[in-house]
């Protein structure tokens, strides 16, 4: 029987011909990760292992990207413990606030993660970097201090569940529709412990970003890992980015599969996830009586260049509803800069808007877009789970960019085709 | 390694936002992040808590973000094990790595009220429920994790393999 793609990256970096399921190999990994919550516990625990030198200075990457710029002086240490240790240890990749993005937007970007490899991160959406066809994972920082010292970690192979997109996505549905209705029909544990694989002409046809969004939320069906086997469309971002060699494997035909599972999406509508799970969705026309406080348009989810064109073109010559306050946080600066350039930033503040430095801040609740007692926001993010953006007592309601831009604008949960005309 | 203690029963999904809310992670101190564990989900929880208390969840205990502070807060508040139908795998990891026991056992989970006393045997995956008399064996913990506990924990384990390289 062949492998799937998931199975032969961690093969090769297993050092054999061939994994299973459910076997527990131990792997090099081509890059680790952290940001400023979860690096200064790693940093503590990798002192403990009396090693002196991470494995490799250009292969940990460290990015300040939650409670940055520093929300208060707590952060304001945990960030020095972090710039500190990237000092030191003279790491290549450490990006200061001012040259810095969201983890996830931000290393792709970069070229620091390419096809065929294994990454390992400190935060649970580095699943991201699926969208790569490339193996990666969230790991906690005892696991990440383990991986700096050594240079490789231990895997249990996953199963992979294969999802096939057929038909033609409808306008205004996109990424983060698709993986939400996936979410929606597998449930938050729908793929404990596996790799969903992304496939299938929709899919082909869909960009680099829109795939970046899908392998993002692959954790919010509890999987290991989301990927997208590799095409020209990821031979072409990567060509002239990556700092590494890279390899575009493919799923062979004969692999063994749990499960595949088939959607047309050609009568799909904008989805959104209510409160309190990722997987709690509804098609946006059953939405539209739901009021809002707060729109936020941003995140490792979909605060890609892509992202923000599709809000603007909602917002273009529109005003934010007297009640809302709308919050766009562009992913990176190289995104920021060009969304400058293209105009899009101009868009936003005349609608209305609050527009950020990069910064996870609002999507899990730490600055920069508290909720009150009983607010409600639409967000672009990944999660919506209690408490997820402040207030127990406060409710999260995620959508794709169209859809929370249209909804700042009426003030209400809204389909973008009832804005743009 | 034998707990006994009173049993917190939570449903399924407990995601790591209610088991320690991120807006407490500007700190990585374990004590300060022990005082708001599970406030989310039961604000009186971090100070009724006692040492050797037991969690007891649903399916997917421990699922959403990566931070280790959610196992940390668990156990510097004083919770001895935490006994679920299924874990979230990052969760899982984590709690293995930094000396947190824990049991898949859906029968114990589906079971087991709130305030009842448990008596864990961690090694063995034997739950005596001392309230109702009932008892459940868990999943075993694969042989590897095993190891990685008998070892003292991760970043002990890794000691052994640097000093076998």
């Amino acid at each position: 029987m062949g492998m799937t793609i998931t199975e032969k990256i961690l093969a090769r970096h297993a050092g054999r011909e061939t994994v299973r399921p459910g076997e527990l190999i131990s792997a090099r990994v081509d890059a680790v990760l952290a940001n400023d919550i979860t690096a200064p516990l790693a940093i503590q625990e990798f002192a403990k292992t009396g090693v002196d030198r991470v494995f490799d200075p250009d292969r940990v990457y460290l990015v300040p990207d939650h409670f940055v710029p520093n929300k208060d002086i707590k952060s304001a240490e945990q960030a020095k413990v972090m710039r500190d240790f990237a000092r030191a240890r003279g790491l290549t990749h450490y990006f200061e606030v001012g040259r810095m993005g969201i983890e996830h937007c931000l290393l792709p970007e970069q070229g620091l993660v390419g096809p065929g490899e294994v990454v390992i991160g400190a935060d649970s959406h580095t699943c991201t970097y699926g969208a790569l066809g490339a193996f990666a994972t969230g790991v906690g920082s005892t696991d990440l201090a383990a991986a700096m010292a050594l240079g490789e970690t231990w895997f249990k192979v996953p199963e992979t569940v294969r999802f096939v997109y057929e038909g033609e996505l409808p306008e205004w549905v996109g990424g983060k529709d698709l993986i939400l209705h996936t979410i929606g029909d597998i449930g938050v544990e729908g793929a404990l412990y596996k790799a969903m694989e992304f496939t299938g002409p929709v899919i082909s046809a869909l960009s680099m970003d829109g795939r970046f969004t899908m392998c993002n939320m692959a954790i919010e069906a509890g999987a290991k890992n989301g990927i997208v086997p590799p095409d020209e469309k990821t031979e072409a971002y990567v060509r002239g980015r990556a700092v590494r060699p890279y390899e575009l494997l493919q799923s062979d035909p004969d692999a063994g599969y749990a499960r595949t599972i088939t959607y047309d999406v050609s009568r799909l509508e904008p989805v959104v996830a209510f409160p309190h799970r990722p997987d709690n969705t509804r098609p946006v026309s059953r939405a539209t009586h739901v009021e809002i406080d707060q729109a936020v348009i941003g995140s490792c989810t979909n605060g890609r260049i892509e992202d923000l064109r599709l809000a603007a073109r909602v917002l273009d010559g529109r005003r934010v509803h007297d009640r809302v306050r709308l919050i766009v946080i562009p992913g990176t600066q190289r995104i920021y800069q060009q969304a400058v350039d293209e105009g899009l930033i101009s868009v936003f503040i005349r609608a209305g808007a609050a527009v950020s430095t990069p910064t996870c801040g609002p999507c899990l609740g730490g600055h920069m877009g508290i909720l009150a007692r009983g607010e409600r926001a639409i967000a672009t993010t990944n999660r919506n789970f209690v408490g997820r953006m402040g207030h127990p007592e406060s409710e999260v309601y995620l959508s794709n960019p169209a859809v929370a831009a249209a909804s700042a604008v009426l003030g209400r949960i809204a389909h973008p085709a009832e804005v743009v005309k | 390694m034998l707990f006994e203690g009173r049993a917190w029963k939570f449903g399924d999904n407990i995601d790591t936002d209610v088991i320690i809310p991120a807006r407490y992670l500007n700190t990585s101190d374990p004590k300060e992040l022990a005082a708001h564990a599970m406030e989310d989900a039961d604000p009186t929880f971090a100070a009724r808590v006692q040492p050797g208390d037991i969690i007891v969840g649903g399916s997917n205990f421990g699922c959403g973000s990566s931070r280790e502070h959610a196992p940390l807060a668990l156990k510097h508040a004083g919770v001895a094990c935490v006994i679920a139908a299924s874990f979230a795998r990052i969760f899982y990891r984590n709690a293995f790595n930094i000396g947190l026991p824990i049991l898949e056992c859906p029968e114990a989970a589906a079971a087991v009220n709130d305030g009842d006393r448990l008596r864990v045997d961690a090694g063995t995956g034997r739950i005596t429920n001392l309230t109702t008399g009932a008892e459940y064996t868990a999943r075993p913990i694969p042989s590897f994790m095993q190891e990685i506990v008998a070892r003292g924990g991760l970043i002990e384990w890794v000691k052994a393999r640097l000093e076998s390289k």
